[in-house]
């Protein structure tokens, strides 16, 4: 299907209903249960979880397949969301053409970035990108502020010209972004019995195009081309005693991901029309970094996963607050409550960074390989258990 | 005229001559071997020629074109494959993808981005590489993780992999170091059939004069940088000049 | 001129504090191979320990002066730190005033633990694993670190004052023959420059005239060698570890004063650091140091104004722009060597 294998079909398919139905598996608990703060199915939330899949799925393609460790991909983020919001407050509210400029010159950007940075290896490399990056941020701080309105960061006012679209709606306030006229941040609210589910366009349409990004990224980790990258992350001196030249080929790697990072950068812009750049700070760019290596990096769904689990975790554990903790622990003996409650508020609340780095220390102590290797290895415990059933029946072949 | 052509090639490194005045023709379809003492400068001569070190004076022709100043791959593409002291191979990846991959170099070049078809969908690459690792008893280890086979495995599919590219030139860097004496037979039988199959032109650098004796048609002895002798084995057995500064010396060590 | 060795003045502070952990940088990574990313974290608990003994020796009890009156007519509650009631007031005082040079005695064997502590329970265990998981595992390490040093301490930067005999300027200006006050440079920074200078000499010297030293330099420049002729290497990195610590540590102490705590400050430094450390060159003591001010008065150069109204901005990037430069015109940084860090 589609040019897959049954294998990279069903994971394509298993994405897309997740996508889909998001709103409701994101949403389990009712709207006034004590549990309802574990939701996540609200617009904002969800539309964060997909681009930053789809930052994280670009990241993974230089990283994962070449092994080029970049620590300033945040600079193309940022570059497209400027981008994106120029094109609103010059063109239209229309996203189309603010995504596809906003792919272009973050595109362009990597092909020049990523020219002078593979030039070297290692940790050279990193260094080059978090150099090009930190640039870029200061820049966007200071000299640049013409294009990018400083430390305020670039957003939408009433005398933009938005040549085919109109400067200010009827009622004189800032037009929203739309796709042809379909408002992203309009949202339908279907309720059922003690629960609510939130249907956001902007959402649905990061989701769409989060599918096409992953499905792209799974052409190319099967083509030749993704191949090759993978012989560059193992081999160099091999490739070039091949005959084959690395240099285009680590560069395609690098714009290729540059452009998914822009068109992250697009979307963002697009829910929400500002762009600052904080965007483009290193910590922005060691995000992307942890997102992927926590997911797996290497792997197609690791990325997807480690963006999501990263962001829903920021947002659930920077909500839990003191009289949350009270309220969970209140049936424990008092001294009891209050010392799990002194140890529990370190992970909690602005303390979710702490959690975020034991967890990240943790996984790359023990799961190497990220969540999906934890899966596998669950997987493979529970296969061996049915081997282990059926091995007096039949003789089983191991699995691949 | 030889398919392999050096004239005049000399090379310093910083205050040592590592080769002086090297001369040396290979010609097409024989196994020409290059022997000498540790420090002869071997290795130096043949990283002149495959590009990763430029000589400071003379020339180095490959069928009638100069290698000068060409990158290792495009010098690779232009027919020569080096196989390596200690196996260079693609570790993280199976048999099967080590084998496509130079199966896609000869095919595509030096760089193509070919990123919408499957390499499942690539069947021509698919046949090549499945006939080279029947050819070279590879096949049985197809799924395999190169980085996770033996040592005799690891330096056989190195060579399928430079076979898979038909090269006319083949250089092998004292194939057999380190090895064991039946894995050192081994690879005597492996390179003596693939001469017999194809035509190819061999060069062969070798430390073990079991390997070179076997092997080679003609015999280039280098020491301190300079050719001394060139000529077929059986003259090179005897010859009183190769026996004091070669077999002297490795008698002295 | 005197714009010029006003520059290179106020270049020497920063560029102190970036030779010096950049510095304990190279340490690790060429005794252990290791790339530590918690390294500015180990800065950061420096000027930490600045700050806690300063809170330690200014805990006062607090008492009834039945003698004075507020402005309500209550007798007034007057604080007085114990180091007072304990020494008396005039050299109880003078220990508070002089915290910060004292915490450099107070974070020593703390610095010291902490870096046995790091090295023995994390990063022992990723000596044989890729470089991209030590930069991972020990970047995750940095952040809860500052993370927690942020939970104790609040997210506003502390003020951590230097000793009053060091708050004023000293007039370069006048010492030179130049007019006076246009070279004025703090006290407290001329003595930063100096503890910098002492540290990175002693480090030095420490390597270069003692056998453990030698065994250092020796397992430097080629660990398996070292570790086959019977020498238990391993224990030497661990106190090499602890040295990298303690000097990062101190950089952290005497840097307080200059600018105030806070707890992302190690992250700040490390970003620069590790542009110094491969700017020097990976592995390369005198390397790093030498980058470390070249950098650090690039950068006070980079902010005169005359250069700014040229080059608008340059002082936000010079940095990188200098790195750039150095790492695409010497492939290994200013004294790196081959091969090293490349895979």
């Amino acid at each position: 299907m589609l040019g897959l294998n049954k294998k990279d079909a069903t994971l394509l398919g298993v994405v897309a209903v997740l996508v889909i139905f998001a709103p409701f598996i994101l949403n389990p608990f009712p709207q006034d249960s004590a549990m309802a703060q574990f939701n996540a199915g609200y617009p904002d939330l969800m539309q964060r979880f997909v681009i930053f899949g789809i930052f994280a799925i670009g990241f993974n393609i230089l990283f994962g397949l070449t092994g080029y460790l970049s620590f300033g991909h945040a600079a193309f983020l940022g570059v497209g969301s400027y981008s994106a919001v120029w094109m609103f407050k010059l063109l239209s509210m229309n996203v189309i053409p603010a995504i596809l400029l906003a792919m272009v010159v973050s595109g362009l950007f990597a092909l020049l970035i990523g020219f002078i940075s593979l030039r070297r290896t290692g940790i050279y490399f990193s260094i080059l990108t978090l150099a090009f990056a930190e640039m870029s941020f200061r820049l966007a701080y200071s000299v640049l502020t013409p294009i990018t309105n400083g430390e305020t960061g670039l957003q939408l006012t009433l005398e933009d010209p938005r040549i085919l679209g109109q400067t200010a709606t009827e009622t004189g306030g800032i037009p929203v972004t739309s796709l042809f006229g379909m408002e992203m941040r309009e949202t339908a609210t279907m309720y059922f019995g003690g629960w609510s589910f939130q249907f956001n366009n902007g959402y649905y349409m990061c989701g769409v195009i989060l599918l096409l990004a992953f499905y792209i990224s799974i052409r190319i980790f099967r083509s030749p081309f993704g191949m090759m990258l993978r012989a560059v992350k193992s081999n160099q001196q091999r490739m070039n005693y091949t005959g084959l030249n690395t240099r285009p080929y680590t560069l395609a790697a690098f714009v290729i991901s540059g452009m998914y990072a822009g068109l992250a950068g697009g979307l963002m812009a697009s829910m929400d029309p500002l762009a600052g750049a904080e965007r483009m700070q290193w910590t922005a760019s060691g995000e992307v970094v942890l997102m992927t290596i926590l997911g797996g990096a290497g792997t197609l769904i690791g990325p997807v996963l480690g963006a999501g689990f990263i962001k829903y975790f920021e947002n659930i554990f920077s909500k839990i607050n003191e009289s949350v903790l009270h309220s969970w622990f209140h049936a424990l003996p008092d001294g009891l409550e209050n010392a799990l409650i002194w140890i529990a508020e370190h992970f909690v609340g602005s303390g979710w960074h702490l959690t975020l780095g034991l967890l990240f220390m943790l996984v790359v102590t023990f799961l190497p390989g990220g969540l999906v290797e934890g899966g596998q290895r669950i997987g493979r415990l529970f296969s061996r258990k049915k081997q282990a059933d059926k091995k007096t029946a039949t003789q089983s072949t191991p699995a691949e | 005229m030889g398919i392999l052509e050096v004239k005049n090639v000399g090379k310093r490194f910083g205050g040592l001559q590592a080769l002086g005045d090297v001369n040396l023709s290979v010609a097409e379809n024989s196994v020409h071997a290059i022997i000498g003492p540790n420090g002869a400068g071997k290795s130096t001569l043949l990283n002149c020629l495959v590009g990763k070190l430029i000589p400071d004076t003379g020339s180095v022709m490959f069928d009638g074109q100069s290698v000068l100043g060409r990158t290792p791959y495009e010098i690779n593409q232009m027919g020569i494959s080096r196989v390596f002291q200690t196996p260079e191979i693609f570790g993280d990846l199976t048999v099967m993808e080590n084998m496509m991959i130079p199966c896609f170099a000869r095919r595509d070049g030096a760089f193509k981005l070919n990123g919408i078809k499957s390499v499942e969908s690539e069947t021509e690459i698919r046949d090549r590489a499945e006939a080279m690792m029947e050819d070279m008893n590879l096949a049985e280890k197809r799924h395999m993780h190169a980085a996770s086979m033996s040592r005799g495995d690891k330096r056989r599919l190195e060579i399928a992999m430079c076979l898979a590219q038909e090269p006319r030139l083949l250089l092998l860097d004292e194939p057999t170091a380190g090895m064991a004496r039946a894995d050192t037979n081994n690879t005597i039988d492996l390179l003596k059939e693939i001469k017999q199959k194809r035509d190819i032109t061999i060069v062969i650098i070798e430390h073990d004069m079991h390997v070179v004796f076997s092997l080679a048609e003609r015999i280039t002895v280098l020491a301190q940088g300079t050719p001394l002798v060139e000529d077929v084995p059986e003259k090179i057995k005897g010859h009183p000049k190769v026996r004091e500064a070669y077999l002297g010396e490795t008698a002295a060590a | 001129m005197d714009a010029i060795i006003l520059q290179i003045l106020n270049g020497l502070d920063k560029g102190s504090a970036y030779a010096l952990i950049a510095l304990g940088l190279t340490l690790i990574f060429g005794t252990l191979g290791v790339v530590n990313f918690a390294h500015g974290a180990l800065f950061m608990i420096g000027a930490f320990c600045a700050v806690t003994l300063n809170k330690l020796l200014n805990l006062s009890v607090e008492t009834v002066d039945p003698t004075r009156t507020d402005f309500l007519g209550n007798p007034l509650k007057v604080k007085t730190p114990y180091v007072e009631n304990w020494f008396g007031p005039e050299f109880g005082h003078a220990i508070i005033d002089w915290s910060v040079p004292l915490a450099i005695l107070f974070s020593i064997p703390i610095m010291i633990a902490i870096g046995f502590i790091m090295e023995r329970g994390l990063i022992k265990h990723f000596y044989r694993r890729p470089h991209a998981d030590q930069i991972l595992v020990t970047f995750g390490l940095a952040i809860v670190l500052q993370e927690l040093i942020k939970h104790y301490y609040g997210a506003n930067p502390i003020q951590t004052p230097a000793p009053d005999a060091f708050r004023g300027s000293f007039d370069f200006g006048a010492m030179l023959g130049f007019d006076p006050n246009t070279i004025i440079y703090p006290y407290w920074r001329m003595i930063y420059f100096a503890f910098a200078a002492v540290i990175i000499g002693g480090v030095f010297a420490f390597l270069q005239f003692t056998t453990f030293g030698m065994v250092v330099r020796a397992g430097m420049a080629d660990r398996e060698t070292v570790g086959l002729l019977g020498i238990n290497i391993d224990k030497r990195f661990t106190i090499m570890f602890g040295l990298a610590a303690a000097v990062a540590g101190l950089a952290g102490v005497m840097y307080a004063p200059i600018n105030s705590p806070n707890y992302h400050m190690g992250m700040d430094f490390l970003v620069l650091s590790f542009v110094v450390v491969v700017v020097g060159g990976m592995g390369s003591l005198p390397g790093a140091v030498l980058a470390g001010f070249l950098l650090g008065i690039l950068e006070s150069f980079a902010s005169m104004n005359e250069i700014k109204s040229i080059l608008p901005g340059i002082d936000q990037i010079i940095i990188y722009v200098a790195a750039i430069i150095i790492l695409l015109t010497r492939p290994r940084g200013l004294m790196g060597r081959k091969g090293v860090m490349e895979d």
